[in-house]
């Protein structure tokens, strides 16, 4: 993605001293030790936040297609996929 | 040249018994109704919004993991595998990688015991038509998501099956368990358990393993079994003639009864999976499985070891795969009704027709029966007509004047008429064949079909001693 943008001429020099930062910034994280440290997956501190199992009314299909560029007789419609080879 | 050993594994997606979707409050209910009706911002994948874990769907799965003596994890957690399909509106489905909700059980199928290596919960996807056929490619194809959201557990095992019978063994004994514990309805025409074996052969002795096929699409027990000899004989072939089998996923067509290609595997392999930012982690509360645990019913493999001390193996094949007939033959062998008949009869009268009466009911019905105050025939009418009215097999014996002729002298006199009419069968009977007394029997009940079989019986032999 970082190869696609496009710099002014000039900017090369300006651009390459901040990449080299933050490339620094990144080998220094690599000095931590993190063996015994198991991942994190969450930060947020709640847990096993679990729903009754109660239905709730669902969107209209008028409102479900609203967003849906062609949708036909309620279904979406997008191109072809051709399961079979 | 050395034989081929054939090597199973299963992954098979079971649809918990809930109301509501995995992740959001669409209703379970009518999802065959008109599509995109059962749809809201959760499962249609809309920005901001937040999907939370639906709470009888956990509890299904820990009960599904504790019935197959899996370990449960204090922690678990839920995932996103990416890939981009239309049924899949979010570009991702949220399933468990690699803390799932269990681990390392195990099934009894028969006299083996498989692995299962996990069970996890995730949510299922949206319905994909396709326009046009095989002939007309169509430029468009039409999206359902009415199904997107729906829970799943996935129960996978260790490639430890050895052949189909035993695949669909292991498949159906799956579902005797997960009916048992009311994890599911496990119903596989509707959808509510889908199978997939993954199959490889080798030659016998070896310990690698073969490349492997994963075959979809099957929904019948029947069709599992048919599939997997479809595909190791395809495989076999292929080997055997120098050709390599390929890593993929393939379809069973029913109609064609064959196995097509439908993707190779590299083509889905990178998932990039990572943790779901939205679903903070589970702790699971350990009381609460405890409790799930002391809950649970007795499984169908020990219920089966209980009636296999009571009933021959071919009535308990009957009887131990249906919960429901298990309850009726125990609650009437409780209220005193004898084993062996009482076992017999749901065998032939109630497993083939689905009518089921209350156990009470029915040891009603089989001391009737065994007293001789109705015939077999009678019986099942008896039987069919307390089904449908609620009334006791007494009252319905009582009101229609049901009874066998059991009187000795009257039957007698019937007797005598038989073998007045059947001398050839009664002279074969005196000359020593024995099967004679069949022919007449049968004129017997024709010409009486009240009388008491055994008692008529016990008189044609006396009069031809
Ligand atoms: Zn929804």
């Amino acid at each position: 993605m970082l190869a696609r943008l496009g710099l002014e001429p000039g900017d090369e020099e300006f651009y390459a001293d901040q990449l080299s930062g933050i490339l620094g910034h990144i080998d220094r994280l690599q000095q931590l030790d993190t063996e015994d440290i198991p991942p994190t997956a969450q930060v947020v501190a709640v847990a096993s936040r679990l729903r009754d199992d109660e239905p709730r009314p669902c969107l209209s299909q008028e409102e479900a297609l609203a967003n849906a560029p062609a949708p036909v007789n309620g279904f979406f419609r997008v191109p072809a996929i051709q399961e079979e080879t | 040249m050395s034989s081929w050993e054939v090597v199973i594994g299963m992954e098979v997606h079971v649809q918990p018994k809930t109301k509501s979707k995995m992740f959001c409050g669409c209703s379970i209910a009518g999802l065959n109704e008109p599509p995109n009706t059962h749809v809201c911002e959760i499962c249609l994948g809309m920005p901001g919004v937040l999907p939370v874990p639906n709470k009888a769907a956990v509890e299904a799965c820990i009960k599904t993991a504790l019935a197959l003596s899996c370990e449960i994890p204090q922690h678990t957690k839920f995932d996103r595998k990416n890939y981009m399909y239309p049924d899949l509106p979010k570009g991702y489905q949220i399933s468990q990688y690699d803390l799932p909700m269990s681990v390392n059980g195990y099934l009894e199928v028969g006299a083996s015991r498989v692995r299962i290596r996990r069970v996890h919960l995730e949510e299922d996807t949206g319905k994909l038509i396709h326009a046009g056929d095989k002939l007309h490619k169509a430029s468009e194809s039409y999206v359902d998501l009415n199904r997107a959201g729906v829970p799943l557990m996935e129960i996978v095992s260790e490639p430890d099956l050895r052949s189909a019978d035993q695949a669909r063994d292991y498949a159906m004994e799956l579902r005797a368990l997960l009916r048992a514990i009311g994890a599911s309805e496990a119903d596989m025409e509707k959808g509510q358990l889908r199978a997939e074996p993954n199959i490889s052969i080798r030659r016998v002795g070896s310990q690698e393993l073969g490349v492997k096929t994963e075959l979809k699409n099957i929904n019948s027990f029947r069709a599992l079994h048919r599939a997997i000899l479809y595909e190791v004989d395809r495989q076999q072939q292929a080997l055997e003639s120098g050709r390599a089998v390929v890593q993929e996923t393939r379809g069973w067509d029913e109609t064609e009864q064959r196995t097509f290609s439908q993707r190779s595997k590299e083509f889905a392999e990178d998932y990039r999976y990572f943790p779901e930012p939205d679903i903070p982690p589970l702790e699971l509360d350990r009381a609460w499985i405890e409790e799930l645990r002391r809950a649970l019913p007795e499984l169908p493999s020990v219920r089966r070891a209980r009636l296999l001390d009571q009933l021959p193996a071919a009535q308990v094949a009957v009887i131990g795969a249906d919960r429901d007939l298990a309850d009726l033959y125990e609650t009437a062998v409780a209220k005193g009704a004898p084993a062996l008949a009482t076992a017999n009869w749901i065998v032939n009268e109630v497993a083939p027709t689905g009518k089921l009466m209350s156990g009470e009911y029915l040891a009603e019905l089989i001391d009737l029966l065994q007293q001789g105050a109705v015939t077999r025939d009678q019986a099942r009418e008896v039987h069919l007509e307390s089904v449908e009215t609620g009334r006791t097999p007494a009252e319905i014996v009582a009101e229609h004047g049901y009874s066998q002729v059991s009187d000795p002298s009257e039957l007698r006199v019937l007797a005598e008429a038989v073998i007045d009419a059947n001398p050839k069968a009664a002279a074969d009977y005196r000359s020593g064949k024995k099967q004679a007394m069949q022919a007449l029997m049968a004129d017997l009940r024709k010409r009486a079909p009240q009388a008491n079989p055994k008692v008529a019986n016990e008189l044609l032999l006396k009069l031809l001693a």
